[in-house]
């Protein structure tokens, strides 16, 4: 156990970065569809937004200025993109979730257009930036820095996150919203607003997504379906609308997009069928489903 | 007396001048609009299938590109290392596309509305995963190349009108199972489920039993419709199976709306427009117009849209 330990500890750490990495992105997605019923297909596409940016503002090897400033300009352009989504799904508040979803993914194709018009269609890498762009020794291993502060700032956002969905009013809003909106909107809360405020902040932590992960994604087209997929696998495993939900279920599917493929190369994509499939079958809900903390 | 004759008029004449028209269509068309026109019916082939699933059945797939690239890959592989006699590859590309219908599609039909979307897009992506990284069969991201041209009676089909008949021909018969299945009772015990699926289960039908094998049929017409792709095509990429084709055939079949299979057609023809024929004058950025329309028909369209609240069923 020790000696397998050792030899994974590095597919082990991935997997707990891309988890984290996961998280900040699915939460948006989750909280939006948990409260609003709209799934936003849309949202892989902000996450490439946020790519874009980062490597247009820092460029290949970003200094410290220039990736604060494409974490800033990610976090404008998320709560603009958010927002711009929220206004353009309310017309279709009273249609199918089908149409809802349909209508997203119309704009994610037109955004991943225009991306590639700006920013062409070569594959583009991102280095971390000055100071985390070395390696580290962890229990004798050697490990990129800037993955282990991923999974550090992963930590902090999952435990901000908690803190203000269970511990303050606006997270009571939140939760009440998720559970039962038309109650929310007559003790005098506007679920518009509520909607409006969350589909904002949703994907400009998705954006935000987009900067941190550069440095291991990079940006290239058709990264928008690849992190939306991987996205709405976790929301679905842990249940749409639940912050507890979101986090476990990134951290699973970080392991098996990680460990998974390095013990079994050829057989990755199908372990993430795979658990879709069980928790689907065991849980049709997912695994969290109704709880919002 | 006229008016009670119409319909059963337009019944039969509408359809008849239709075939009528595609079957003569490579007499008066360039060489190059006869391919064009080709396409067209390949990719109206798979709008049709998917058209079974979302319009009839209420199962929005958003990864009905895979069993389509299934076949393609399937067909293709058969036709360079087998044979490429002509009926064979596609039989083999209906097939792989049913079974690979048959190994997912048990997990696909437990999930429904959203769920369903979020499942069929992870299937698609899996399979897209596969067809890039299985090199020695696939040919990873190059696409599998130099398919041979089918040969029907030891004669290879080179002429693009005669390989118009030739996929004219195999869209007939794809076709026309969609057609027979849309309309037998099974078909209308799917429009049942498409309403009220607690009610068909409360009447005693097996709905999950009825939801997986109609999934199972459009992947094997969507393997078929593969087929006809390297076939005409002679050349699969990942690209066929990716995301974007699954996102343009169910923009096909909302266009088309009312659970028609012939309004898929209808819409997939004008997506081939956009895409390979608008395409090329705007720079290549044919996606971008073709995101707009799916934004516009989402608010303008509602009738038309996947046919989840239509008050009958269209016909088929």
């Amino acid at each position: 156990m020790g000696a397998w330990f050792d030899a994974n500890l590095v597919s082990i750490l991935n997997g707990a970065a891309i988890g984290c990495l996961l998280f900040i992105l699915a939460i948006g997605l989750s909280l939006v569809f948990g409260m609003m019923d709209v799934l936003n297909l849309a949202h892989g596409a902000i996450f490439l937004v946020g790519a874009y940016l980062g490597w247009h503002i820092g460029g290949q090897d970003p200094t410290w200025t220039t990736f604060l400033l494409a974490l800033a300009a990610a976090l404008g352009a998320g709560l603009l993109a958010g927002a711009g989504m929220s206004l353009l799904t309310e017309p279709l508040r009273n249609r199918s979730h089908l149409d809802q979803a349909l209508l997203t993914l119309g704009v994610a194709l037109v955004v991943a257009e225009l991306l590639s018009m700006a920013f062409g269609n070569d594959v583009q890498a991102v280095n971390a930036p000055p100071g985390l762009d070395s390696t580290v020794r962890v229990f004798g291993s050697v490990y990129p820095t800037y993955r282990l502060v991923l999974i550090g700032v992963g930590v902090v956002f999952a435990a901000g996150l908690w803190i203000l969905v269970s511990r303050t009013m606006i997270g009571a809003v939140i939760r009440a919203t998720v559970a039962d909106r038309d109650m929310v909107s007559t003790i005098g809360i506007d679920n518009r607003k509520v909607k409006l405020a969350v589909f904002a902040v949703g994907s400009a932590l998705a954006a935000i997504a987009g900067v941190l992960g550069g440095p291991i994604y990079g940006a290239r087209p058709g990264l928008d379906s690849t992190v939306l997929i991987l996205a709405l696998v976790v929301v679905v495993i842990g249940g749409l609308g639940s912050v507890r939900g979101a986090l476990v279920g990134a951290l699973i599917i970080g392991q098996i997009e990680s460990l998974g493929r390095a013990l079994l190369a050829d057989a990755a994509s199908f372990l993430l069928f795979g658990a879709l499939a069980v928790v689907l079958v065991l849980r049709p809900r997912g695994l969290f489903a109704g709880a919002t903390r | 007396m006229n008016a009670a004759m119409n319909p059963a008029v337009t019944r039969v004449a509408v359809p008849a001048v239709v075939w009528l028209g595609l079957a003569a269509a490579p007499v008066f068309l360039a060489p190059y609009a006869t391919t064009t026109l080709t396409r067209m019916l390949v990719f109206g082939l798979l709008a049709a299938s998917l058209a079974l699933l979302v319009g009839i059945t209420g199962l929005p797939s958003l990864g009905h590109a895979a069993y389509f690239g299934t076949g393609a890959y399937a067909a293709g592989w058969f036709a360079k290392n087998v044979s490429a006699q002509a009926p064979l590859s596609l039989v083999v590309a209906a097939l792989a596309g049913g079974a690979a219908a048959a190994v997912t599609g048990w997990v696909a039909i437990r999930a429904s509305g959203v769920f369903f979307l979020v499942l069929t897009l992870a299937i698609g992506e899996i399979v897209l995963q596969l067809a890039e990284t299985w090199e020695p069969v696939t040919g990873g991201s190059n696409g599998l190349y130099g398919i041979p041209a089918v040969t029907i009676g030891g004669a290879p089909v080179s002429n693009a009108g005669y390989l118009y008949w030739f996929v004219l021909a195999v869209f007939a018969v794809g076709f026309a199972a969609l057609w027979l299945v849309a309309r037998s009772p099974y078909g209308t015990a799917l429009r049942g489920i498409r309403d009220n699926e607690e009610r068909m289960r409360a009447l005693g039908y097996p709905t999950a039993l009825y939801k997986y094998l109609v999934f199972v049929v459009a992947g094997t017409v969507a393997g078929l419709a593969g087929g006809m792709l390297a076939t005409q095509q002679r050349l699969v990429t990942p690209a066929d199976l990716g995301f974007t084709t699954a996102a343009l055939a169910l923009l096909a079949v909302i266009i088309g709306g009312a659970g028609s299979l012939w309004g898929a057609c209808v819409g997939a023809a004008l997506v081939i427009i956009v895409r390979d024929s608008l395409g090329p004058t705007l720079d290549g950025h044919g996606p971008l117009v073709l995101g707009l329309v799916f934004v516009l028909v989402v608010y303008l369209m509602p009738r038309g849209v996947a046919g989840v609240r239509l008050r009958r069923g269209g016909a088929p």
